[in-house]
């Protein structure tokens, strides 16, 4: 069984991320469980998201301790939540920043493997959200689709179209764009 | 009413799941409460139906009579379901109604 | 059709699919999206359904009483504080004997406010005259929906199905949303014999003196009784049609188990894991599932637990006093059995306290390395 941690802000998109990214793994014909972290929800406040995948049905209900993975919407957040908490040993991180996964020396110190994707910039390129607050959460999924090969780009795509409420089109293209280029980054 | 059928039972076999009345007004026939018969004297009754108007049941229909040119229905006291409580005497603006004892 | 659906649609999908032609509710939190999306479903000409806003909880339980005393397939949802403003209504639906389906999110009672799961809210109306059924995964939630009408009009009781908050009312997984021309086949359109029909009027609810309100309480206490039977029947019927059965029990790796641990909803489902794990080091355990918590399966749980060496009992309930209701009622059932094994109840979840599989192997530990019950109930997990 996989376990992916979601970090962003509330208004992020987050959890349509982790619902978008259920939708795909439902289509490849696999196990799927997602849940956010329910409190007081605000926009701009820290929240999460967790998802289960597996070849079998899930039984196991109680919340996400030990990720493999940890994916994080908003670079901001690094920092202000130990997002890396509970990760499993060799498991990774893909985070929505400008920067090198070099320049995430604490977190590769741990053993952890590093991803980034500008997600923010693919986002306002599409015309997701305004450039104060894109919606980067279609352009970070097909980043993880293409760094952690858990899912197949069209199931990504199919996730997208029918969780995005509006600019399907752009979303779309926005989780492409974003999954060509982790496939070039991954392959060197 | 044609399917209208009166239910009755012996015990938790036959009874229904719920409690239900006997049946509707049309079997449950309530006249036998009443120990004052209202009895309407019509030569003295202008038909302005107060009584009709006023009765809590309500327990007076009206029915088609030929009266006059302009009158052309009376009250009638349905006495399958009438109690006897006396406000359409009280309330008949010309006294027409007279309560007489329930006695054979 | 495979969906990725939240156990709240899944209420709304097994209503839609059901046929129920009138819904009155009144939202609150965590049931909110059963109410959103019906009344969407009603509004754009999915649903042919009435959907009836109501002022209160109270309100919806009396709009839906109204409905169904027509002869109309009547659907609610509620929580919490909403399903305890319902109470005196609740009894009034059993009493006149109204097939009425309702889901519950079990969510804790305030004060302190609370959102998160614990099942207080559905075990305070257990002596309402209300079947209840405890869902474990949110296709059981849309199942049992459907399967409760069937039950429900056979037996002129009504019907919660409950299921957790959040821990299954927000999470999404994958069900299979049945096609609705296989559904009319397992469920027919209502028929019922007495209802409010201006051809054939009768007053209901009418003062019944002691002559008779006996009777129509031991006759609820019959349809009860026959609804155990006719769960376990419409389940197989369901299973022939749909591929999924459901009775008022579930046992996992039970056929050697010695130590037996019990519980209900998200917990039972969370206990497969850990006993797949213990099992892998030897260990003979097993799960019983208690699905249907009215009627109680007594007899079913005197037949299954015959001979076992201990068993366990998980509550995410208190009745303060005393100790948790499955806990109660699973010792009741055995009580006059001889040779009884012991049984151990423990408390644990309250509140949406999240109970992982750590805490349930504690549970274990407790239980085989303890004779006979130290205490009379344990709670798990209290910061001392």
């Amino acid at each position: 069984m996989i376990e992916i941690r979601f970090h962003g802000r509330g208004g992020q998109g987050t959890v349509v991320a982790s619902k978008a990214l259920a939708e795909a793994i439902a289509l490849e014909d696999r196990y799927v469980q997602t849940f956010p972290e329910y409190g007081v929800e605000r926009r701009g406040a820290p929240v999460m998201a967790y998802t289960r995948i597996d070849n079998k049905p899930i039984y196991i209900r109680s919340k996400v301790y030990t990720p493999n993975y940890v994916i994080v919407m908003d670079p901001t957040l690094i920092g202000a939540v130990d997002v890396a908490v509970g990760l499993k040993s060799g498991g990774s991180i893909i985070i929505n920043t400008e920067k090198r996964p070099e320049d995430y020396k604490n977190f590769i110190d741990k053993g952890y493997k590093v991803y980034t994707i500008d997600a923010t910039s693919i986002a306002i390129k599409h015309r997701l959200g305004s450039k104060a607050s894109p919606i980067v959460n279609t352009a970070m999924l097909g980043a993880v689709a293409a760094y952690t090969g858990l899912v197949g780009l069209n199931a990504v795509v199919e996730g997208v179209r029918k969780l995005s409420p509006v600019k399907k089109d752009e979303n779309v293209m926005a989780a492409k764009e974003a999954y060509k280029i982790a496939e070039e980054v991954k392959n060197g | 009413m044609a399917d209208e059928k009166e239910i009755k039972w012996t015990g938790v076999k036959d009874m229904p799941p719920m409690a239900v009345s006997l049946g509707s007004m049309r079997v449950n026939k309530t006249g036998n409460w009443r120990n004052l018969r209202p009895v309407i004297d019509y030569e003295k009754c202008i038909y302005c139906f107060i009584c009709w108007k006023f009765c809590p049941e309500p327990s007076i229909d009206i029915e088609a009579a030929q009266i006059s040119e302009r009158v052309d229905k009376k009250p009638v006291i349905n006495l399958n379901y009438c109690k006897g409580c006396g406000i359409c005497a009280e309330e008949c603006p010309v006294k027409c109604i007279e309560m007489v004892k329930e006695e054979i | 059709m495979r969906s990725v659906i939240m156990g709240n649609h899944a209420l709304s999908y097994g209503a839609k699919l059901s046929r129920a032609q009138v819904i009155a509710a009144y939202p609150i939190t965590p049931q909110t999206e059963v109410v959103e999306l019906l009344s969407q479903l009603c509004a754009n000409g999915d649903m042919k359904a009435k959907f009836i806003k109501v002022e209160s909880e109270h309100s919806a339980m009396a709009a839906s009483m109204g409905a169904s005393a027509t002869g109309a397939r009547a659907f609610t949802a509620t929580s919490s504080q909403g399903l305890a403003l319902m109470h005196e209504v609740l009894h009034w639906a059993a009493g006149a004997r109204l097939p009425i389906v309702m889901g519950n999110i079990n969510r804790a009672f305030g004060p302190p406010w609370s959102i998160w799961t614990e099942q207080n809210d559905s075990i305070a109306q257990r002596d309402t005259g209300w079947l209840q059924i405890y869902a474990s995964s949110n296709q059981e939630v849309l199942d049992s929906i459907i399967q409760s009408y069937k039950v429900a009009e056979k037996i002129s009781l009504p019907i919660m199905v409950i299921l957790d908050a959040f821990v299954l009312s927000h999470t999404y997984e994958v069900v299979d949303i049945p096609e609705q021309s296989i559904v009319d086949k397992y469920l027919p359109p209502l028929e019922m014999e007495y209802k409010l029909d201006w051809k054939n009027p009768h007053a209901f609810g009418g003062l019944t003196k002691p002559d008779w309100y006996y009777e129509l309480r031991y006759q609820i206490e019959e349809a009860q009784e026959q609804a155990k039977k006719l769960i376990v029947d419409t389940g197989k019927e369901f299973k022939e049609m749909f591929g999924r059965e459901y009775g008022l029990v579930e046992e996992y790796k039970m056929d050697d188990a010695e130590i037996v641990l019990i519980s209900s909803s998200t917990i039972a489902s969370t206990l497969h894991v850990v006993i797949d794990e213990l099992r892998e080091q030897g260990k003979k355990v097993g799960l019983l599932r208690i699905r249907v918590f009215r009627p109680f399966p007594s007899e079913e749980l005197r037949k299954i637990l015959k001979g076992r060496k201990k068993v366990a009992v998980i509550d995410r309930n208190i009745s303060f006093g005393h100790e948790g209701a499955f806990f109660t009622e699973t010792k009741a059932a055995l009580f006059n059995e001889k040779d009884h094994p012991p049984i151990f109840g423990f408390i644990a979840g309250l509140g949406g306290r999240d109970v992982t599989p750590d805490v349930l192997k504690d549970i274990f530990n407790i239980v085989e390395t303890t004779e006979w019950p130290e205490k009379d109930i344990y709670w798990i997990g209290v910061k001392l």
